[in-house]
């Protein structure tokens, strides 16, 4: 019977529904916020990952139906990033665009929404990607202060307008920030993670191990030359840019040195087992593999079914991944071992490590998730072997297309067929998606 | 125990298997981690753990084998019940003594096992998740150390003032040297909780912990474990000379702390809340300046005679009628936080309230906090708006108080629908209407109400005086009715008066006091009558003071002369918050029921007032005026003009001051027994929960029952012969009364 010639491992493509296909995706170095980007605004970076993306794909200027972006702290001036950067990135001005937010998973909405377009029979050819600036963010004037403003614009007369200035007072100067913390919550994300970490018992020296870790990954992977979707970037007044500039690998001691960041005086996680603000952008090309095939490209992996999940967000803030894992697997048919390649967004080592130590627990499977059993947790020999957002940085808005496009250049690399990324989201909200690797 | 004794002593083998376990400690146990002995405390009898005669044995023999063991350096007190370290001291061990010399042993047995804590060469940590309170509390601060975890349930105080108590067990000499004089007194005296925030800002706490989420385990376990493991540190870091004990204090509280040890600073402090203390107790209540003189005698003359008057004035004020009173009352109130009808058959999930009034919002308001669905309902946009507001803005305030965050309040205010028509009625569990006190209203709404709801729906009426068997008379199913009876306002009394009649089922009357309980109310349940329970005692009592004003006492007057007694609040004020409308209606409708009795003063004069618009705070005027500010408040001057037209001569033999507050007192006392005697109460208990609850009855007299127990039957039945030979029948005592009077071993309270 033909079933014998069958491979080991099936394709997940399923009757009905298209196929569709990462082409390629790139992005700019990621920077500490601070540095090197600091004077450039966010359509800046998106921009240039944009044009990183036809360099590398050499896809015509009108050949791309739709564009899409996520960011999480909006430029007021650029609150639709996608489009100011497609402007400026030599796209047609006939191509729309659109912006997106979903905290840390911002790009994976955009991937996830041109996979929906493309299913629909809407698109077939359509650029994703994601874009953060932390250099520069909007801080407002208080409530107070902006409103007397805005009244301001209405006063007719001096003596209403004067009469306006005299009514501010020195606490109404005092300007608003935006903070990393939930708004229902009013907790901070860091001092959730540590919170998290205690909750499953991570130790400090775990964390510490699992930092140390991820940067040694990453540095080799930087020195290997792996980190191939990476495009240079000549900053306009500085110098060309072509590496991530947050890849530290330190030792334990160094690290035991550092006090709690967040929760004092005994907490555990600190700046360096944390990952850091970051100024990056990232896109990706995806298709139908039809189109892909027709404009005679070699895709590089099938984007596969994909699951969104959202929990508490007081104390199951950082959860998603553990949410999201076994659902995405049961809706391809798949168990973890058959997983290959598992790239997961670190936004702090005692999120990861928690993570791991939920799925690897019947009982919190059946507590909290409703299920019979654990899903198991993924082999660190599979990994975020490149290192991950601990060390290479987390653009928020772009990390998501970091995490696919890894996962495609891991499974070539590796000759993996399934690759999994995961990730969790300020909300309490989580996603995975599971990719497969296109056949050599 | 006696039976394993006779076995233990016939046969030698099992007498060493019963030593074993009269050594094995139920209620404390300890476990070594390294150098750190954890010391865990958990009642196995209770949900919480309380400093029982048996709590101190174990937890004496534990610390003796502790301080023993030369490999332990340092230790963790601990407890293991989630949401509670330790409750306060043993209320029935106090109550088990005969005299204060007992009760004063009890304190210096306390102080003496505290004192070995403050002085124990090895530093203990206490280690606070919930509540930490009394006698706890005191054992918490006689600690060298206190991490307590941020936990909703966590709560430090000294709640003994409550029960006419005194912290005795050194809380009143380590209180102020810990968080100062003014701290101390503000704890002490009111006896509120703390929270962990403001108790780590007091100096109260040294560090808190967060409380964790789901991980490998429970969240209340793994916080408690979570607490153990930071608290272990604390300890080590002590022994380490890591961890500083004393705390940094910024310059004003170093300047504070040096203003605060002039003597003349702490004798204006002193005389200061002497004063406040005798404003608001009208030297009633002993307790509070007897906390002041413990303060004092140790701040002044040293910690011997701080000790010595702490453990001597405990059991003075343990000996108290005001104590046992209050003691009583904590009791009472902890029996009507149970439902003795059982579990409901069907939880209420979707309440329906009618009337969007003061009362109506008000029950929306504590229907919501615990999340049920609840819609509110009335006839008018306007009416609505407004009892929507007043939800929105009861919930705000909890905001500005920080005790909930703006998103907590917008996801409770999502539990509430306003509207004007009866949809979503047909998932009602339970309706509530609280439309206007008339019965052809209520009749029209039940009718109305009944052609929507599902069949096992509850109808209840919140009505004060209206019986509900009228009010069911109009039902197709008068098994499901019943009558919630809530105060004003609904979100601060605690009392629920439920009504049933000779046709509510168990069922009814089951859910209806566990809706009551969720919304955190102490519930009574009473038989059906014209102004059941307490509207009746309290009409009584208004038409006396009626008659008092008739007789040319001032509304002042006799306000004070009702809150000289007691009360919270004067006969005149209470008349015109509740409404002088709604009291003539109320006097009026049970005037007709019960007759000559409910008489005295004239109703007219209140219908007189009602007619020029006098009708209480609600309309700005009634025996006060009644402007932007509550206070100072003054007498309506066209009150006297009325009072003219009604005026009655008083008789000299029955109207000094003490008359006057007997005479109001008695009607009030006298009808409660009534009520008793006629079986709209069940027992005394919830007699006197419902009298002082809900009606504001003196707190230090314990309710109505407890006060012709303590005052003595005889003797009320004895000054109510004497007004009963002026005034007629109003004062004749009733025959559950005169049984007492003639027994004295009869009492209401055991």
């Amino acid at each position: 019977r033909a079933e014998w010639a069958w491979p080991v491992k099936k394709t997940l493509s399923k009757t009905g529904v298209k196929n569709i296909v990462l082409v390629d995706g790139v992005r700019t170095p990621f920077l500490q916020s601070g540095t090197t980007y600091a004077d450039l605004m966010p359509h800046d970076l998106a921009r240039t990952a944009l044009q990183g993306l036809l360099n590398r794909t050499g896809i015509p200027k009108d050949a791309v139906d739709y564009i899409i972006y996520g960011t999480v702290i909006q430029e007021v001036k650029t609150s639709n990033v996608a489009r100011e950067a497609a402007l400026g990135a030599g796209f047609s001005d006939r191509i729309p665009a659109h912006t997106v937010t979903m905290a840390c998973i911002s790009s994976n909405q955009a991937m996830t929404t041109a996979v929906g377009m493309i299913a629909a029979g809407q698109c077939d050819a359509v650029v994703a990607g994601g874009v953060e600036f932390m250099s520069d963010v909007p801080i407002r004037h208080s409530r107070k202060m902006r409103k007397t403003m805005l009244s301001l614009n209405k006063a007719k007369t001096l003596g209403a307008r004067l009469a306006l200035l005299g009514s501010i007072r020195p606490a109404h100067l005092a300007p608003e920030l935006p903070a990393v913390a939930e708004f229902s919550t009013e907790e901070t994300m860091g001092h959730s993670a540590d919170r998290l970490a205690a909750a499953f018992g991570v130790s400090r020296r775990e964390q510490d191990e699992y930092a140390l870790r991820s940067h040694s990954l990453a540095k080799r992977a930087q020195d290997e030359g792996l980190l191939s979707d990476v495009v240079g970037f000549k900053v306009p007044g500085k110098d060309i840019v072509s590496k991530d500039n947050g890849i530290r690998p330190s030792s334990m001691e160094q690290m035991a040195k550092l006090k709690p960041a967040f929760v004092k005086p005994h907490g555990t996680v600190t700046a360096a087992n944390s990952s850091y603000l970051t100024d990056g952008a990232s896109a990706v090309l995806i298709m139908s593999e039809e189109k892909a095939l027709a404009l005679g490209y070699k895709p590089k992996a099938y984007l596969r079914d994909f699951v969104y999940v959202s929990q508490d967000p007081k104390d199951q803030l950082l959860l998603g991944p553990s949410y999201a894992t076994p659902k995405v697997l049961e809706r391809s048919g798949l168990k973890l071992a058959d997983i290959d390649v598992f790239e997961f967004h670190e936004a702090f080592a005692g999120q990861i490590l928690s993570n791991l130590k939920a799925m690897d627990s019947d009982w919190f499977a059946k507590t909290y998730m409703g299920r019979t059993s654990k899903v198991g947790s993924p082999p660190l020999d599979k990994f975020n072997l490149w290192g991950g957002s601990l060390s290479l940085g987390h653009p928020f808005g772009a990390t998501g297309c970091r995490l696919v496009t890894t996962v495609a250049h891991r499974l070539k690399k590796e000759g993996g067929q399934y690759g999994l990324v995961a990730a969790c989201a300020a909300g309490g909200q989580g996603h995975a998606m599971v990719i497969e690797a296109y056949p050599q | 125990s006696v039976a394993v004794k006779s076995l233990g002593s016939s046969e030698g083998l099992k007498s060493e298997k019963y030593m074993q376990t009269t050594f094995t400690w139920t209620h404390v146990n300890y476990e070594i981690k390294g150098d750190v002995a954890v010391i865990r405390i958990s009642d196995p009898n209770s949900k919480v753990n309380t400093l029982s005669l048996q709590m101190q044995k174990e937890m004496t023999e534990v610390m003796d084998e502790v301080m023993g063991n030369s490999a332990i350096k340092s230790v963790v007190l601990i407890s293991s019940k989630p949401g509670c370290f330790i409750a306060g001291a043993d209320i029935n061990m106090i109550q088990a003594c005969k005299s204060t010399e007992e009760v004063t042993r009890l304190s210096q047995e306390g102080q003496k096992i505290f004192e070995k804590i403050e002085k124990s060469p090895k530093p203990i940590v206490a280690a606070i998740n919930g509540s930490c309170l009394g006698g706890g509390l005191e054992f918490a601060i006689a600690c060298q150390y206190r991490v307590a975890t941020k936990s909703k349930k966590t709560a430090l105080g000294t709640p003994e003032v409550m029960l006419g108590l005194l912290p005795g067990a050194g809380g009143t000499q380590r209180l102020p040297k810990m968080i100062g004089l003014p701290n101390a007194f503000d704890m002490m005296l009111t006896g509120r909780n703390i929270r962990a925030d403001k108790a780590k800002k007091m100096g109260l706490v040294h560090q808190l912990v967060d409380t964790l989420g789901p991980g490998l385990k429970s969240p209340e376990e793994r916080t408690i474990e979570y607490l153990e493991e930071v608290a272990i540190d604390c300890a080590r870091g002590i022994v380490n000379k890591k961890l500083a004990l004393t705390k940094e204090m910024n310059m004003m509280q170093k300047i504070q702390d040096h203003v605060m040890s002039y003597s003349f600073v702490q004798n204006r402090i002193y005389s200061t809340v002497e004063k406040k203390v005798l404003k608001q107790t009208k030297g009633l209540y002993p307790a509070p300046m007897k906390i002041i003189e413990c303060v004092k005698a140790g701040m002044e003359q040293g910690p011997d005679a701080g000790y010595l008057a702490e453990s001597q004035n405990f059991g003075k004020l343990a000996m108290t009628p005001e104590s046992k009173a209050l003691v009583g009352l904590y009791h009472g109130q902890v029996a009507c936080k149970k439902n003795r009808f059982g579990v409901p058959e069907k939880e209420v999930k979707t309440l329906a309230i009618l009337g969007a009034g003061l009362i109506g919002a008000g029950i929306a308001q504590v229907t919501v906090e615990k999340s049920i669905n609840t819609i509110l309902k009335d006839i008018t946009e306007e009416a609505l708006n407004q009892g929507q507001h007043q939800v929105y803005k009861g919930l705000n305030d909890k905001t500005k108080k920080k005790s909930i965050t703006s998103f907590e309040r917008d996801s409770i205010l999502s539990n509430l629908t306003g509207q004007l028509d009866y949809s979503g009625f047909e998932k009602a569990d339970m309706v509530i209407e609280a439309v206007f006190e008339d019965l052809a209203i209520k009749h029209k709404v039940l009718k109305e109400v009944e052609a929507v709801i599902p069949p096992n729906c509850v109808f209840a009426s919140n009505t004060a005086a209206l019986a509900i068997k009228d009010i069911a008379a109009a039902s197709k199913r008068p098994e499901k009715v019943v009558g919630m009876h809530y105060f004003s306002p609904v979100d601060k009394m605690q009392l629920l008066e439920i009504i049933t009649t000779d046709k509510t089922s168990k069922d009814t009357t089951a859910s209806a006091v566990a809706l009551g309980l969720k919304q955190g109310k102490v519930v009574i349940v009473v038989g059906d009558g014209p102004g059941f329970y307490t509207t009746r005692c309290l009409a009584p009592m208004l038409a006396e003071a009626v008659r008092v004003l008739q007789e040319g006492v001032d509304p002042k007057k006799l306000d004070s002369l009702t809150t000289g007694f007691g009360f919270p609040v004067g006969a005149a004020t209470l008349a015109d918050e509740l409404g002088i409308d709604v009291a003539a209606h109320m006097a009026e409708n049970l005037g007709k029921a019960f007759g000559s009795r409910f008489g005295g003063g004239n109703l007219e004069l209140l219908k007189t007032m009602v007619a020029k618009g006098f009708k209480g705070r609600k309309s700005g005027k009634g025996f006060y005026i009644y402007q932007s500010e509550p206070k100072p408040k003054d007498i309506n001057p066209e009150l006297k003009e009325i009072v003219e037209s009604y005026k009655m001569m008083p008789n000299p033999a029955v109207s000094s001051d003490s008359d006057v507050q007997y005479r109001l007192i008695s009607r009030f006392v006298n009808e409660a027994v009534l009520c008793l005697q006629e079986g709209i109460l069940t027992n005394p208990v919830e007699g006197d929960i419902g009298a002082v609850f809900g009606l504001g009855f003196p707190p230090f007299l314990g309710g109505p029952f407890r006060f012709v127990d303590n005052f003595g039957a005889d003797k009320l039945v004895e000054k109510m012969k004497t007004f009963e030979e002026v005034f007629g029948n109003q004062f004749t005592p009733c025959q559950l009364l005169l049984d007492h009077a003639k027994d004295p071993s009869r009492k209401f309270h055991n």
